[in-house]
């Protein structure tokens, strides 16, 4: 049983950069274009690890340590999400809590370094993280809330064990709704279009791409791993929700998921590809929106 | 008992001595804080003994005064409340030992430590205190010498306006206490807390409503809280800590305190607190958003953790009347739990910002920046309690908050529409909260200790010396280890959780014993991320040594001439938020745009004042005073009169009483 949670894990670190590359080609096919290779973050990452480091004067050593622990708390969260029927490596009762809370830390010192550098361009994509992290939180957390109350269990691993497709007999609306909170939460988090456009060309209308333009080498290398563990980790909990295949099979449950995840992607691909960057005083809306539906899951699970 | 009445003594000795030594500013500081500590730390143990073994130790004297005795009793719920009373009284009063001597020329420095050692005998009193009479007279000791405290530097007159505020709060809260124990005496008998049983409920609906008018106004309910932006910037900073990190909590106790006299509570209460926790909450930490002066931010903050500790109060109570043990432990746990966390990381904090006014000479955000290279130790320690305020994981902020959700989660799943809905608010607000907190200390944090310094304040900032770090450093410490050995903490809270809640003894132990197991998993997670921390580090420096790592200028885009003052400030990273809450915040935004084509001047100017102040005390203490000035002619400022009143009121009273 521990090396099936172990592996989930290994999954999640070694799988995690391919999502964006699936996310990048997808985008490149839609413009017409051939694109970067699949495993290009792969590279970059390998790249920046065996590259040396510029730093500004302003910066302290808040600068140096955040991404290490940005990293950190990724990893450690990993151990927390299950994947494909596989229970995570460490579940408890309000694991869900601790989880959501630890991306909180590192999202505190994500954006300390981003102050750090005295920029004013920094400056102004951290105040934007703040504000619309702030939102999709009451999103995330009633959004699970209301798929714990379905369940009757409070740790992620029960949860979605507890879950098959047939709770779209049972509750489709509810999960329908719940899908499109959380799928709102997955975008705001990874800096997806429409709430964030990572591939700007300009720093004033950037979010999380400018909050580490000043870090280089193997401190953005550790920045890009654990933004993409985040986005697999939030991926997992969402396939998790909305498709969760049980089979009793492990292989068959793991690949299906490894399926879905790949899907997954590629519709985030389409939605960057045929989306335009909303209005940034639009955004609280959709967020706002997203809080909405969260509660109105709950209220039709609850009847 | 009586090492606890010692300690009490040792206290009030050492304030003497240091009123007697006033003229010498180093004895004066000496006698004061040693008292302090020594009397905190003679007292305290009784509180520990209390706190783990759950044998209430009472001690009583008979008192020539109607209705008064002097009784006191430590039971666990005293306990929980000494214990921080006295812990984080002590550390600041290290910290003040240093901290107010830079006032040594110009102040005699025995008035502020025989004040601030009565503030604590006050505070201990309170706390004790069984008998009415005696509880309102050691809530005065403790008004009033904190008052005394937060007039430190009278000649100002923006404390004077302020310590003005907090006086009059105070004593409009007092008012509904006296009111509170007039009627609870009335129904008893006796104002001896034992003597009092069977409120009937009419009764006790009033009652509640006074205890919250009353114990909220000290406590910073939302919205009583008025005195709190004013009072805790204008006090000195370790008296600060205090007021902020224990004082206020006297509210909660006398809260708690009166629930388990008024016997079973209806819903209605509960819900009562939970929304008022939840609003105190939310608006607290959007208006401490808005503020510009870090003190006032940081009193904003503490609105905002009553709010919290009152949403666990107020889910603790709907246990009792759901009859859901698992709500009211849960949720006194985190409450209580909290009541101390806030005390250490918000004593901290204070600690921390004085530090900050003690270098730079200002508190104002805007005019800081950058002074984590010249203050290290402060920085270090601004952030561990910035984090543990922010409820976010290692530290202890998070336990108890994580508690509180466990406890709504848990019952939650089990329940209907009733369990559920309570549910919602709780897990909404305090992740609202936690989002928000999470924005106002990044805030903070960041534009203060980070980047590049904005003015002169900033640049003459220095280190403060070793018993001020002591003390920081000393909270920190705490944040960690209240983190880290939670588990042990919350097995330990048995005893206050039975006092409260009347459930039975093996409901509470089975659920606090479940509580703490997945605590201990928290721990487990915790220790595993700061060994994945440690690996990573060592393994950063070793890809970096030998290598080229340069120093250069932050990214500028290609412009020139890149200063200081182009940075984020305070103001606008605080915006999109405040403009999102526009509608409570009413932020007052003063423009004056740069004109023509070399413009020489422009200006932006923000000031977010308190709504409830603005819309609801403003216009009524301007009827208030438009009424009673109709009574002024009754005034004369003669002496003889006003004994001819006292002669005529008596006559009154006498005729009275012979009709």
């Amino acid at each position: 049983m521990i090396i099936l949670k172990l592996l989930n894990m290994v999954i999640a670190l070694a799988a995690a950069p391919l999502l964006l590359g699936i996310i990048n080609r997808t985008k490149a096919v839609f413009a017409g274009r051939t694109g970067q290779p699949l495993l290009q973050l792969y590279y970059d990452i390998w790249k920046l690890l065996r590259k040396g480091a510029v730093y500004s004067r302003s910066t302290s050593w808040i600068f140096r340590v955040g991404p290490v622990i940005g990293l950190s708390v990724a990893l450690i969260a990993a151990a927390l999400i299950p994947f494909g029927g596989l229970p995570a490596v460490i579940s408890f009762k309000g694991d869900l809590i601790l989880f959501a809370y630890l991306f909180g830390l590192s999202r505190f010192f994500t954006v300390l370094m981003a102050m750090d550098t005295g920029s004013s361009f920094e400056g102004m994509g951290a105040s934007r993280e703040v504000t619309f992290s702030t939102l999709s939180e009451p999103a995330l957390l009633i959004g699970l809330a209301a798929i714990a109350k379905y369940t009757g269990y409070i740790s992620l691993s029960q949860m979605f064990s507890s879950l098959n497709l047939s709770v779209w007999l049972n509750a489709g609306p509810a999960f329908v709704l719940v899908g499109f909170a959380i799928l709102i939460v997955f975008l705001t988090e990874n800096s997806r279009i429409p709430i964030d456009d990572p591939n700007t060309h300009l720093e004033l209308t950037m979010i999380h791409e400018v909050m580490i333009l000043d870090h280089s080498g193997p401190d953005l290398a550790m920045i890009l791993y654990g933004a993409a563990i985040k986005m697999w980790l939030l991926g997992a909990i969402l396939i998790g929700i909305v498709v969760p295949v049980h089979s009793g099979n492990a292989l068959f449950d793991i690949s299906a998921a490894m399926l879905f995840m790949i899907l997954l992607a590629i519709v985030i691909g389409v939605i960057e590809s045929s989306m335009a960057r909303l209005k940034l005083l639009h955004v609280p809306q959709l967020l706002i929106g997203a809080t909405t539906l969260s509660i109105l899951a709950l209220v039709l699970i609850l009847r | 008992m009586s090492l606890f009445l010692w300690g009490l003594v040792i206290i009030f000795v050492g304030g003497l001595a240091s009123l007697i030594n006033g003229r010498r500013a180093g004895l004066a500081s000496f006698f004061g804080a040693a008292g302090a500590v020594a009397g905190s730390i003679t007292a305290v143990i009784p509180a520990f003994k209390v706190f783990l073994h759950g044998v209430t130790e009472s001690f009583r004297l008979n008192w020539n005064i109607p209705f008064g005795s002097f009784f006191v009793q430590i039971d666990a719920i005293s306990a929980v409340f000494l214990i921080p009373i006295f812990g984080l009284s002590a550390i600041a009063a290290v910290y003040g030992a240093e901290y107010l001597l830079a006032y040594r020329e110009k102040k005699n420095l025995g008035a502020p430590w025989f004040f601030y050692n009565l503030l604590l005998i006050g505070m201990a009193l309170v706390v004790v205190a069984r008998n009415g009479l005696l509880f309102l007279v050691a809530w005065e000791i403790m008004s009033l010498s904190s008052f005394f405290l937060v007039t430190f530097e009278y000649e100002r007159q923006t404390v004077r306006q302020a310590g003005l505020i907090y006086l009059i709060a105070m004593h409009i809260g007092t008012a509904f206490l006296v009111v509170f124990f007039i009627l609870l005496g009335h129904h008893a008998g006796s104002l001896d807390f034992d003597k009092i049983s069977g409120v009937p409920s009419s009764l006790a609906n009033v009652l509640f409503m006074l205890a919250i008018v009353g114990f909220g106004t000290k406590a910073g309910f939302m919205p009583l809280h008025v005195w709190l932006p004013y009072a805790h910037p204008a006090a000195p900073s370790h008296v600060s800590a205090v007021m902020s990190g224990v004082m206020i909590k006297t509210g909660i106790y006398g809260l708690v305190r009166a629930l388990t006299i008024l016997g079973f509570p209806p819903a209605w209460w509960c819900w009562v607190l939970i929304l008022i926790g939840a609003v105190s909450g939310v608006l607290g930490v959007l208006f401490a958003l808005a503020q510009h002066d870090l003190k006032r931010l940081l009193a904003y903050h503490s609105v905002e953790n009553i709010g919290i500790i009152t949403i666990g109060l107020g889910v603790g109570l709907l246990g009792i009347n759901m009859n859901s043990p698992i709500l009211a432990v849960l949720g006194f746990a985190g409450g209580l739990f909290h009541v101390i966390n806030h005390a250490v990381f918000k004593g901290l904090l204070f600690l921390g910002a004085g530090a900050v006014l003690h270098s730079c000479k200002t508190g104002h955000i805007d005019l800081l920046g950058g002074i984590i290279k010249r203050m290290p130790w402060t920085a270090f320690t601004f952030l561990i309690g910035s984090i543990a305020i922010c409820g976010l994981p290692p530290l202890n902020g998070f336990v108890s908050e994580f508690l509180i959700y466990l406890g709504v989660f848990k019952n939650g799943m089990g329940g209907g529409l009733e369990a559920v809905i309570p549910a919602l608010i709780v897990i909404g607000a305090l992740a609202l909260i936690g989002g928000l907190a999470l924005a106002c200390f990044t805030k903070a944090f960041g534009v203060i200790f980070l980047g590049h310094p904005r003015s002169d304040y900033a640049q003459q900032a220095h280190e403060v010396g070793p018993g001020m770090k002591f003390s920081m450093v000393t909270l920190a410490a705490l944040c960690l280890l209240l983190g880290i050995f939670s588990p042990l903490v919350i097995k330990s809270a048995e005893n206050v959780i039975l006092e409260i809640t009347l459930l039975t003894f093996p409901d509470v132990q089975a659920e606090l014993a479940s509580a703490s197991t997945v605590l201990w998993n928290f721990v487990f997670v915790s220790l595993i991320l700061f060994g994945i921390i440690g690996v990573f580090t060592v393994l950063r420096k070793l890809l970096l040594s030998g290598r080229c790592v340069r120093q250069t200028v932050t990214w500028d885009c290609g412009y020139a001439q890149p200063g200081p003052k182009m940075q984020y400030t305070a103001t606008s990273f605080a915006q999109p938020l405040t403009d999102l809450f526009k509608l409570f915040l009413r932020t007052r935004k003063d423009i004056s745009h740069p004109k023509g084509v070399f413009p020489v001047q422009s200006a932006f100017h923000t000031d977010t004042s308190d709504i409830s102040e603005k819309y609801m005390y403003e216009p009524a203490y301007k009827w208030i005073s438009l009424l009673l000035s109709k009574l002024r002619w009754f005034q004369h400022g003669r002496l003889q009169i006003y004994v001819l009143y006292i002669a005529l009121t008596l006559g009154i009273l006498l005729i009275w009483k012979m009709m």
